[in-house]
């Protein structure tokens, strides 16, 4: 970043699919919009390098004061991006493939739809995580997401698939309307954790202060999550949604908090 | 105003009769004229296919319900959105495009009048408003009169001519072009939380049957002599052995005949028949009731179909038949609007995949094959999506394709799932028969227009009516190497005119012309009990006053089109 906006960046065109086959001449020309201006990278970015023939050869690294740039790694499919700083919304969002980190903090709606491949967050995410984009009812169904910090709220909306850990708190509303996947939180939630959840899987080691009512005690099991072994208490709901069936057994979904 | 030429091209034109001989049409002055002067602007159609603008009988793309429908699927807009550029405003929306993109989607592929296919009466304004923001298309829309009270407590005591004073009323108030019945007595039932599944069940508090709705609105719409027959959703839509229902409808037009000045030949306007075709008892043993419903339409030639093809896409339903929108979510369980309901009518808005996949949904493809293909008369058999529920509108080209190529209907039976499913639960597989060029013009264009009483002003090449032209890339000479060329030809025209002004040039929007709102007014004799009917129930009912009820003004109909009815007696 040479040049910080005055507005937002709209960058969806900073992923190793879009650099793919381009020289630091060429990505300099790619289009950027600063709120309604249609712009080019160049203009904003100093490029230093070559992309790989394909994405899955190129390594991006985003230096310098990208708070204000939205939508780096969208759609990613392949390769490597780490943005060295903080950044603001949709990072990595519909990403398919590839690895990205952000050593910074993320803002709102980062892998959101995620389908596969691998975010790690070394600082805090924002809220709507790994969520379905607004209004949808398919989320994130396949890959990784690692947040060394805390997330925000409404993380894992209508979650289908692919994984989720936390090393820190959430906020309200994990996993609404989720019908697969996995979350871990190694600490806290508040409540309004797994609120119509049809399917899928919560972990959490640290403290719920108010459950959701639709979700059932399901007595304690001996179980060993990333790397710890503990005892949690099970519960099964959201009791209040529909439950589906997979070969004749009513499906729940599954809530542990360790004891 | 400029004049054009159009030579060279290969006219199809059911009105005229011509079947692609290669004629010169002329325009002056917004119609299509015998000659036109040396300096007229010569547009050369050489290998081309000329047909009129195309007319769609029945979407809904103006309105409450319409709206929500944008409103509750930002995910709609998702990726699907355009920038201003040149002539065309910003426009989203896949299965609910926003009203600018409407009007250019429309006209791109060569459309210039659309009917709005149910108007909620007391959002007339909001109705439109959005038909103001659609451009280049003329435009109608049909008030739903199946589930009104006044209509109800009168056809009960069968007053054919209180029933038909009220519709004049309501159709100049809501600058209203026909009427439309969805779910006669059952989407009033619905504000109880009820239905009406066959014609016999009487509506809650009314003591009314859909059947005696039916018969006394098609008596009134014929008393008052209106362009358009009467428009029906029959009861019982989408339900697995449907098919009965719909031929109980079919047969309440048994001996009616049209009375109109229009050129109108029919009684009742049967919309998406495909959603009304099915056979079997449950979702298991579904099957297509194509045949029968066919059979009885091809024998009784006061009634006309449109088709309601499904498109194998994601989009989003909604209709006024409220209780199947509620059905439906409890079905699909995904989210569901419920609204519009006052008063006279209700609405529903739910998404839904028609996945290649599924069997059910490839079932109802085949069904929207069968159906046209299985009609005689191409006059009385019109092609829609019912956009959106079955599909965008913007995939007419595709269903062109699919009913013009048995090898594209060939290649899309073979991507099903279960496809042996389809084939045994259908007669798709022993269908042969490929639209023509001809045939597709009576679907399209003077078949619409003609039962929409327009048959004199559009729909035809013939000199004297509108200059509504679509100009495809599509040489009739030529054998067709690739059925994709068919979608690809019809999806953008190499010319459309609308009321003599070039709109669409090689696919793109390049003027916006002047786009009518077309209305019926109708003059009937003073009925003072039906008016003092009509104010005592907005002092006792309605939740604003009869002042802020009408559309009127340049706001709502900033160009207005009234189709003069004189239903008067002596």
């Amino acid at each position: 970043m040479k040049n910080p906006p005055a507005l937002y960046l709209e960058a969806d065109t900073i992923t190793p699919d879009t650099f793919a086959g381009k020289t630091a001449a060429q990505i300099a020309e790619l289009p950027v919009f600063e709120g309604n201006t249609a712009s080019t990278l160049g203009r904003y970015f100093e490029i230093a390098g070559n992309a790989g023939t394909t994405a899955a050869d190129t390594k991006i690294i985003v230096k310098g004061d990208v708070k204000k740039v939205k939508y780096l790694g969208m759609k990613m499919s392949a390769g490597e991006m780490v943005i060295e700083g903080s950044a603001d919304q949709y990072v990595g969002a519909w990403m398919t493939g590839g690895k990205l980190l952000a050593k910074g903090n993320v803002e709102a709606f980062a892998a959101t739809a995620m389908k596969g491949g691998e975010l790690i967050i070394e600082g805090n995410a924002g809220n709507y995580l790994g969520a379905a984009y607004r209004g949808d009812w398919r989320g994130m169904s396949g890959g990784k997401i690692l947040v060394k910090g805390n997330a925000g709220s409404d993380i894992g909306m209508y979650m289908t698939g692919g994984e989720m850990v936390i090393n820190g708190n959430v906020d309200v509303h994990l996993m609404t309307h989720a019908e697969g996947g996995k979350t871990i939180v190694k600490g806290n939630a508040p409540s309004k954790v797994g609120g119509q959840m049809v399917d899928g899987t919560i972990f959490i080691f640290g403290s719920i202060d108010t459950m959701m009512p639709g979700f059932k005690p399901n007595g304690e099991v001996e179980l060993e999550v990333e790397g710890v072994k503990a005892t949690f208490a099970h519960y099964i709901g959201d009791m209040g949604e529909r439950h589906k069936k997979k070969k004749g057994a009513i499906v729940y979904a599954n809530l542990y908090k360790k004891i | 105003m400029s004049e054009y030429i159009i030579k060279n091209g290969n006219v199809f034109d059911p009105v005229q009769g011509i079947k692609g001989d290669k004629k010169d049409i002329a325009i002056k002055d917004g119609k299509i004229a015998d000659k036109v002067s040396s300096s007229a602007k010569v547009i050369d159609a050489k290998g081309m296919t000329v047909m009129a603008g195309a007319v769609e009988i029945h979407a809904h793309i103006a309105g409450p319900k319409v709206n929500l429908g944008r409103i509750y699927r930002p995910e709609d807009k998702l990726f699907t959105c355009t920038p201003t550029k040149g002539m065309e405003r910003m426009g989203g929306g896949a299965s609910i495009p926003t009203t600018f993109k409407t009007g250019y989607e429309y006209a791109k592929m060569g459309y210039t009048t659309a009917m709005e296919a149910a108007m909620p009466p007391m959002f007339s304004r909001h109705v439109h408003e959005e038909i103001r923001d659609t451009p280049i298309i003329d435009e109608g829309a049909f008030p739903v009169f199946g589930n009104n009270w006044f209509v109800l407590e009168y056809l009960k005591n069968h007053e054919i001519e209180n029933t038909a004073a009220y519709i004049a009323w309501m159709l100049r108030v809501t600058k209203g072009y026909a009427v439309k019945v969805v779910n006669p007595g059952g989407t009033e039932a619905w504000a109880w939380g009820l239905n009406c599944l066959s014609v016999n069940d009487p509506v809650p508090y009314f003591d009314i049957t859909p059947a005696e709705i039916v018969k006394g609105l098609i008596e009134a719409n014929e008393y008052l002599g209106l362009p358009h027959s009467m428009h029906i959703h029959p009861n019982n839509l989408g339900n697995p052995g449907c098919y009965q229902t719909t031929l109980d409808t079919l047969k309440l037009a048994e001996g009616m005949k049209a009375n109109n000045k229009f050129g109108r030949e029919s009684v009742m306007h049967l919309t998406h028949s495909q959603f009304h075709s099915y056979k079997g008892t449950n979702w298991g043993d579904f099957e297509s009731g194509a045949k029968e419903i066919t059979d009885y339409v091809n024998k009784n030639k006061n009634i006309t179909i449109d088709t309601g093809n499904v498109t194998l896409d994601e989009t989003t339903t909604m209709t006024a038949d409220g209780p199947f929108e509620h059905h439906l979510t409890g079905l699909n369980n995904l989210k569901w609007a419920n609204c519009d309901v006052e008063l006279e009518t209700a609405a529903g808005v739910v998404p839904y995949i028609y996945s290649p996949n599924i069997s059910v949904c490839a079932i109802q493809w085949a069904i929207g094959m069968e159906i046209p293909l299985m009609m005689k008369d191409p006059m009385r058999c019109y092609i829609t999506t019912d956009h959106p529920n079955a599909g965008p509108f913007t995939r007419y080209p595709r269903v062109i394709k699919w009913l013009m190529s048995k090898k594209a209907r060939d290649t899309q039976v073979n991507a099903f799932k279960h496809k042996d499913k389809v084939l045994s639960q259908t007669s798709i597989g022993s269908l042969d028969k490929e639209l023509s060029l001809y045939e597709l013009a009576q679907m399209t264009r003077a078949g619409p227009a003609k039962t929409l009483g327009l048959g004199g002003m559009c729909g035809g090449l013939k000199p004297g009516m509108d200059a509504d032209i679509a100009v495809y890339n599509f040489n009739p000479d030529k054998p067709v190497a690739d059925p994709e060329d068919i979608e690809k030809a019809f999806s953008r025209c190499a010319y459309t005119f609308k009321s003599g002004v070039e709109v669409v040039r090689n696919g793109e929007i390049v003027s916006l012309g002047n786009k009518r709102t077309l209305w019926v007014n109708v003059k009937v004799n003073d009925n003072p009990q039906v008016m003092r009917d009509i104010n005592e129930k907005f002092l006792k009912y309605y939740s604003m006053t009869q002042n802020n009820y009408e559309a009127l003004g340049h706001h709502f109909v900033p160009n207005p089109y009234a189709l003069e009815v004189d239903a008067t007696r002596v």
